[in-house]
């Protein structure tokens, strides 16, 4: 029990004397999984556009396909990525093993399936009328379509926090291609591992209890955009319209 | 052209110039890196981290990358061509990995022994015994518990090929078993992971393993587990530790200047004698003892005998036809 004690107490001395290693760590996740959200959702968001708002043979069966993808075990993605970038697989050649580039890539491929289902349920909520009344109005297609994702904006921006949280909360891609190697590619997880494996306790604390502030401060965010969000619903602003309602105003 | 069509076009462009930029950083700008892919033991006790420092202060345009493993999946690395250069310790994985031309330019670096630990209470009385005793005794006390469920262990493997895994199925085969049927016992537990996370499964649940003298004492001495060590010195017990180079003529982009540079440091008199005293402030003792000077003075005895027949591969450190080019590495 001393020794937890103990661990607390040194975690709490690494965070206020700004540890370079735990730093490190903390920099290195929310850089590989902010980058990874913005390519996630780069790539889901057209996806989702197209499940959202198209009708065609085939649809239901890649929306069941990318629900079931959100369940995929971490370390199986690993895995499978790792046997791509590995110099002996497909695209070893590009020498990205152990880089930066290929933790964001695969952290990105995990989350894209979170963006593309949570992001197409909040576009289809959007009112179809929006469409046609955008289109009747002038509006090119591109222009309509941007009306429809200024409806469903609360929706898309959740898609991006909820996948945010289960990048830097995952362990599996990131050790496996990444390598968890100490100021390039270790991030809070890997690093909470490797430290209660060794026995650093204190700095496993340490990173665990950024982790953990992270974590909460994000989804205290969301539901603070909520309140104020009703406190502000007069105004109208587009960015707290969670129902995607008033879309007369909103046009 | 729709919406989501030109979507597509920006994530794809977004993603090239994201691949792009890192192979291109890493390429030119970046510094030359070198991956050593290792065993956890040199990790876990922190010398390899300490190594890398002095190493990259002396080398400044180098960036040593070091992935902790496991002999078993270092040697993977290496034959996958995902590591520069390996540092592990297992002499029969070691001659399979020279042999098949993965690896060239072997040098044995460091010595330490394993050592077998367990409660303080030792209900199996292995205490003091030799490696083969102490496995009897362990079987004849795992046969007897009462409870043959599964349930209770009294033994925890490693589990994941490293080169500790590998020495306990050489242990228990010179003792006259066979270690198909050990592993199958109830009682024979397998955590298939690092030498930290096996000491700590080991101490929770008060059970016997194996382990290399480094990690141990590390992790002993800073309370992070209590289990006793329970046996002492013994040929049978020693490590040998030893260095490769992965062959360039396997793979082409491996960076081999920088390995063999780095194989060169840690011959090194200076950086031998720095492995020798590493942790003897914090633990009381050494966690590892260099062999270049011993086995180039052939003394001290019996220890350069015992490495001699434990890590030697035909009668050499490293046979000439496996030494690409590099014989003063063994002058």
């Amino acid at each position: 029990m001393t020794g937890i004690l103990d661990g607390i107490i040194e975690a709490l001395e690494l965070i206020i004397t700004g540890d370079p290693v735990l730093y490190g760590a903390v920099f290195n996740s929310l850089f590989f999984s902010g980058v990874a959200v913005i390519l996630a959702a780069l790539w889901g968001l057209p996806i989702a556009m197209l499940l959202a708002l198209k009708n065609f043979r085939g649809k239901t069966v890649i929306q069941t396909f990318f629900n079931s993808l959100i369940g995929v075990p971490t370390v199986a993605l690993g895995l499978f990525l790792f046997l791509i970038f590995s110099r002996e697989g497909l695209f070893g050649f590009l020498g990205l093993i152990y880089t930066p580039a290929v933790v964001i890539i695969g952290q990105a491929v995990l989350i894209t399936p979170i963006i593309i289902s949570i992001a197409t349920t909040a576009l289809e909520a959007v009112d179809p009328e929006i469409i046609n009344l955008a289109r009747t109005l002038g509006a090119s297609e591109s222009q309509a379509s941007i009306a429809v994702m200024k409806e469903a904006t609360n929706g898309l921006l959740l898609s991006g926090v909820a996948s945010f949280n289960r990048a830097i909360a995952e362990l599996g891609v990131v050790l496996i291609v990444g390598g968890n190697i100490v100021g390039l590619t270790d991030v809070l997880t890997t690093a909470i591992a490797q430290h209660t494996a060794i026995g650093n306790l204190g700095l496993a604390i340490a990173l665990g209890i950024i982790l953990m502030v992270i974590v909460f401060s994000i989804n205290a965010f969301i539901v603070l955009a909520r309140k104020i969000k009703t406190l502000f619903y007069g105004l109208n602003i587009p960015i707290f319209n969670l129902e995607g309602k008033n879309h007369e105003n909103s046009l | 052209m729709q919406m989501w069509q030109k979507l597509i076009i920006v994530a794809a462009l977004t993603t090239l110039i994201v691949m792009a930029g890192t192979i291109v950083f890493f390429n030119n700008f970046a510094k030359r890196r070198l991956i050593i892919s290792t065993t956890t033991s040199l990790y876990d006790t922190g010398l390899l981290e300490a190594v890398e420092k002095d190493y990259e202060a002396k080398h400044p345009s180098v960036d040593v990358n070091i992935i902790s493993a496991g002999t078993g999946i270092a040697i993977e690395h290496a034959k996958n061509g995902d590591a520069d250069l390996i540092l592990v310790h297992s002499p029969v994985q070691e001659k399979i990995f020279l042999e098949e031309n993965w690896g060239v330019n072997r040098k044995i670096i460091a010595y330490n022994y394993f050592t077998i630990i367990g409660p303080q209470a030792d209900p199996a009385e292995i205490s003091g015994k030799t490696a083969n005793e102490v496995l009897d005794r362990i079987v004849a006390y795992g046969d007897s518990l009462a409870d043959q469920s599964g349930q209770t262990k009294i033994w925890i493997s490693r589990g994941d090929n490293s080169g500790t895994h590998a020495k306990e199925k050489s242990l228990w085969t010179a003792a006259g078993y066979d270690y198909a049927v050990i592993s199958a016992k109830p009682w024979y537990a397998n955590v298939g992971s690092g030498m930290g996370h096996t000491l700590n499964v080991a101490n929770q649940l008060s059970v016997y393993t194996i382990a290399d003298i480094g990690t141990y004492l590390k992790f002993y001495s800073e309370g992070t587990i209590s289990l006793p060590s329970l046996v002492t010195e013994e040929e049978s017990l020693l490590n040998v530790y030893s260095v490769m180079a992965v062959n360039p003529d396997m793979h082409k982009h491996v960076n081999y200047d920088d390995a063999m540079n780095f194989i060169a440091y840690l011959a090194s008199p200076e950086t031998q004698q720095f492995i020798g005293n590493y942790g003897k402030s914090d633990y009381g003792q050494s966690l590892f003892y260099g062999t270049v000077q011993p086995l180039k003075d052939k003394a001290p005895q019996p220890i350069v005998g015992w490495i001699q027949s434990a890590a030697f591969i035909e009668g050499s450190e490293c046979p000439p036809q496996y030494r690409n080019g590099s014989a003063e590495l063994y002058g």
